[in-house]
């Protein structure tokens, strides 16, 4: 079974509260030297059937109209080697 | 590239500049370089292009908006009037309310959860720049078809986020409305409210005297937010594909709002700032023009001082970032060491970027060049002017000959068909229970909620000793002010009148949020001219001035504009909020009385458009006389506990508020159709200056004395019995089967 990723970063120049609130806890916590942090989502689909154009066609048109508000965010599909 | 200096710009005035494709006219662009003598900079183009655009310069809008200064009532309650942040009121004990309505349209069709959010952390904003706590918050909504696909996308996103954003930062929602029709498809109207409150002493306006005072800008880091936001967002229309361009959009974090109103209320009772302006349109372009304006005129920024979250903007880009939860203050010097420690108590960014002057010019530098030396009223205030043309429309006469007579209108005449349609009035989605959206709203945070919806108007408690609250509703019926805006624009301030009465305040003042089509097309104009006389001469009769508000043009669909669509708030004082009149009809055996007369109108009625989808005629007349004894009886009913629940009449008619009163109290209501009205029109007729109330049988005589006295039509019309609507000869209508029409509608439909 073929496992396609999909993640969904905020674009560069929105705004990232969560980001945001884990840089400023990560040098509180003894983790240092770290200069920006962007938090996204990460989708793991698992294929019934073969990882061919026409599916990646169909999850790209799945991630730019369900899984990703493309407003404010942008994503990226790659498939994933078992 | 080479930047565009001061310098620069006087040496190229031949240079091509994009004037035009950052929504200046060609004579604003003529007139800018007249201003200054050469052609602007980049940064300068920047500015006056996002200053002057409608949204913040209201070019078209200010030669009607005028008349609410001009003809506002003498008010002894006004603290603080229209032109500044927020209008402030005196309410009694030493406390001053300050209260606003904006709209945030354009941004919640493109991002409904963030255009929303954000629209919510705006009004805070405004609120808090006058010095006040901000303690409740309120939302009118406009949707279109309740069943179209898109407003499945826009509404729960936006309900979504005034959810998250008020929430989190712990604002109760009050109320506000949710209307749907078919005109606001491609242009939903999200209008945001928040009211704070304050002492007298406490009250800040916006300004920058004093040379060497300093500039600081605290709360967020800049970053590429809605840059041009503000001249592409609010100046421009959609396609009719849908939204053509993608600005970037702002995104909120009410955590940092939230830092930033205990931060800015700690400088506040320090007395450490002289000036304060909030960041919210047009970003540090206007906050540093208007506090400049706002002073002797003189002050220099250093952008490169502006903590940036991307280090790629270009200066052009920071002055006109519309990066949310920032704030501009002007502090002494010998205050400036305290002021930051206090933001850095509160884990709040805090940054001088620059000082008042002794000259009258904003100058702005960048790497050490100039790239900005413009007189700032310039920018801010004295911005163009339009007398744009304006005509009453050509169908507008069909449209009001056009009338829902008994012959054009079939109406239900048998006891079954005014049952069915008591029914599906209750049910359809502009009258249905709003609880699926409300309920997503915190209502009750801070713990001085004492009336949201679905009661006529939020109440919140400001004094925990003495009881004394403030009570606002928000009403608009974009119908009405098809059929007239005049008059529509009446209704709507005299139905949130009515609403505050009703509750037993006593209105204060008003605050507008003026949603219409293009003002470039004259019949828009018109609307738009007609509504601000109408809502002008009638605070002047009603004596509630118009302490300050927003207006939002361009909400249309190629050329299909919204229905005009005023939305007029009513803020008032009640001295003891134990004494507040709810809507339900909760004790047996009281008697209902029907305040006002009923006449036969069904102009824009809910009925109308339920049953037949017909929108044409004329609106209810409006007596603004009667509207002002109504209220005095209402308040002096609830004063004097001569009512025990009491609710305005509006949208649907009789048939609605006592469907809604049985509802909420549980308990029902057997009724007599009163001499001379047939059951039609009693049921269902939307005549203004009217209000039900239920009595309890030891009060009648001094009630009914009391409206006989002062003259105001007073009918029983029955009394408050059993579980049932039991209209005498006519039907029977069980409360459960009503509240199975009445709840779940919206949850059907959207959830």
């Amino acid at each position: 079974m073929a496992r396609v990723v999909v993640d969904v970063m905020l674009k560069p120049e929105i705004l990232d509260p969560q980001g945001q609130a884990v840089q400023r806890a990560l040098p509180r916590l003894g983790f240092t030297g770290i200069a920006d942090v962007r938090q996204g989502k990460r989708f793991e689909l698992e294929l019934e059937g073969p990882v061919d154009e026409a599916a990646l066609a169909r999850i790209r048109e799945a991630a730019e109209t369900f899984l990703a508000n493309t407003v404010i965010e942008d994503f990226t599909v790659r498939v994933e080697q078992p | 590239m080479t930047l565009d200096t001061v310098k620069h710009a006087t040496g190229t005035p031949e240079a091509e500049q994009p004037w035009a494709a950052l929504g200046l006219k060609a004579d604003e662009y003529a007139r800018i370089r007249e201003i200054l003598g050469r052609r602007p900079t980049g940064a300068e183009l920047a500015m006056y292009s996002v200053m002057w655009s409608e949204h913040c310069s209201y070019k078209s809008s200010k030669v009607h908006l005028k008349q609410f200064g001009e003809k506002a009532p003498a008010s002894d309650a006004m603290l603080v009037g229209i032109g500044e942040n927020a209008g402030v009121v005196d309410v009694g004990q030493g406390y001053a309310v300050t209260f606003k309505i904006e709209s945030h349209n354009h941004p919640s069709y493109i991002e409904p959860y963030q255009g929303a959010a954000t629209g919510i952390g705006g009004i805070v904003r405004d609120i808090l720049a006058m010095g006040a706590r901000p303690v409740a918050v309120m939302d009118p909504l406009r949707f279109g078809a309740p069943d179209h696909p898109d407003t499945r996308r826009v509404l729960p996103g936006i309900v979504a986020g005034i959810g998250g954003y008020g929430n989190c930062l712990g604002l109760p929602n009050i109320g506000g409305e949710v209307v749907f029709d078919s005109c606001y498809q491609g242009n939903p109207l999200v209008n945001a409210l928040c009211v704070g409150v304050m002492k007298h002493e406490d009250i800040h306006l916006a300004q920058a005297s004093g040379a060497g005072n300093k500039v600081i800008l605290y709360g967020a880091r800049t970053g590429g937010d809605g840059i041009g936001g503000v001249s592409v967002l609010a100046s421009e229309t959609f396609d009719a594909t849908g939204p053509a361009k993608r600005p970037a959009v702002q995104v909120g974090d009410p955590f940092q709002e939230k830092l930033l109103i205990e931060c800015t209320l700690e400088v506040f009772a320090e007395k450490l700032v002289l000036g304060i302006q909030d960041l919210g349109g047009a970003g540090l372009s206007c906050a540093t023009s208007e506090l400049a304006s706002a002073g002797s005129g003189g002050m220099r920024v250093e952008l490169d001082s502006v903590p940036l979250r991307d280090a790629t903007l270009s200066p052009e880009e920071i002055l006109m970032s519309e990066s949310q939860e920032r704030m501009c203050a002007i502090v002494e010097p010998e205050k400036v060491a305290r002021f930051l420690e206090i933001c850095e108590k509160w884990d709040v960014i805090a940054t001088v970027i620059g000082e008042v002057t002794e000259g009258e010019r904003l100058e702005i530098f960048w790497h050490g060049e100039q790239i900005v030396d413009v007189p700032p009223r310039s920018v801010a205030h004295d911005g163009p002017t339009y007398q744009r043309p304006f005509a009453r429309p050509s169908w507008q006469d069909a449209l009001q000959a056009d009338a829902p007579t008994a012959e054009r209108l079939k109406r239900p005449a048998s006891g079954e068909e005014l049952r069915a349609t008591v029914l599906q009035l209750a049910g359809s989605p502009n009258q249905a229970d709003k609880s699926w959206i409300t309920s997503q709203y915190d209502r009750y945070v801070l713990g001085n909620t004492v009336l949201s919806t679905p009661e006529d108007s939020g109440m919140v408690r400001i004094d925990e000793e003495t009881n004394l609250g403030v009570a606002v509703a928000t009403d608009g019926n974009g119908r009405y002010a098809k059929l007239d805006p005049y008059t529509g624009a009446q209704l709507a301030l005299a139905e949130a009148y009515r609403n505050v009465a009703a509750t037993g305040a006593k209105p204060l003042a008003v605050s507008d949020c003026l949603n219409f089509g293009s003002p470039e097309d004259p019949d828009v104009m018109w609307q738009f001219a007609e509504a601000t006389r109408g809502l002008a001469d009638a605070c002047q009769i009603l004596g509630t001035p118009v302490t300050g508000g927003n207006v939002s043009l361009y909400n249309q669909t190629g050329d299909v504009a919204i229905h005009p669509t005023p939305v007029v708030a009513v803020l008032g004082v009640i001295d003891d909020v134990n004494r507040r009149t709810p809507i339900g009809f909760a004790e047996e055996g009281q008697l209902v009385y029907l305040l006002g007369d009923t006449a036969d109108e069904f102009g824009g009625s809910a009925w109308a458009q339920v049953a037949h989808d017909h929108l044409g005629g004329l609106p209810p007349k409006l007596d603004l006389e009667r509207e002002r004894l109504l209220a005095e009886v209402l308040i002096a009913g609830s004063r004097d506990g001569m009512v025990d629940a009491a609710h305005d009449l509006s949208d649907g008619g009789l048939a609605q508020a006592l469907a809604e009163s049985c509802l909420r109290g549980g308990k029902g209501v057997r009724l007599v159709v009163p001499d001379g009205l047939n059951a039609f029109t009693f049921l269902f007729s939307e005549s203004a200056g009217r209000a039900v109330v239920s009595v309890p049988r030891s009060e009648e005589l001094r009630f009914t004395e009391m409206c006989g006295v002062r003259g105001l039509p007073a009918t029983r019309v029955g009394v408050v019995d059993g579980d049932s609507i039991d209209l005498q000869g006519h039907f029977t209508l069980p409360l459960a089967e009503l509240r199975e029409a009445h709840t779940g509608v919206i949850e059907a439909l959207l959830g």
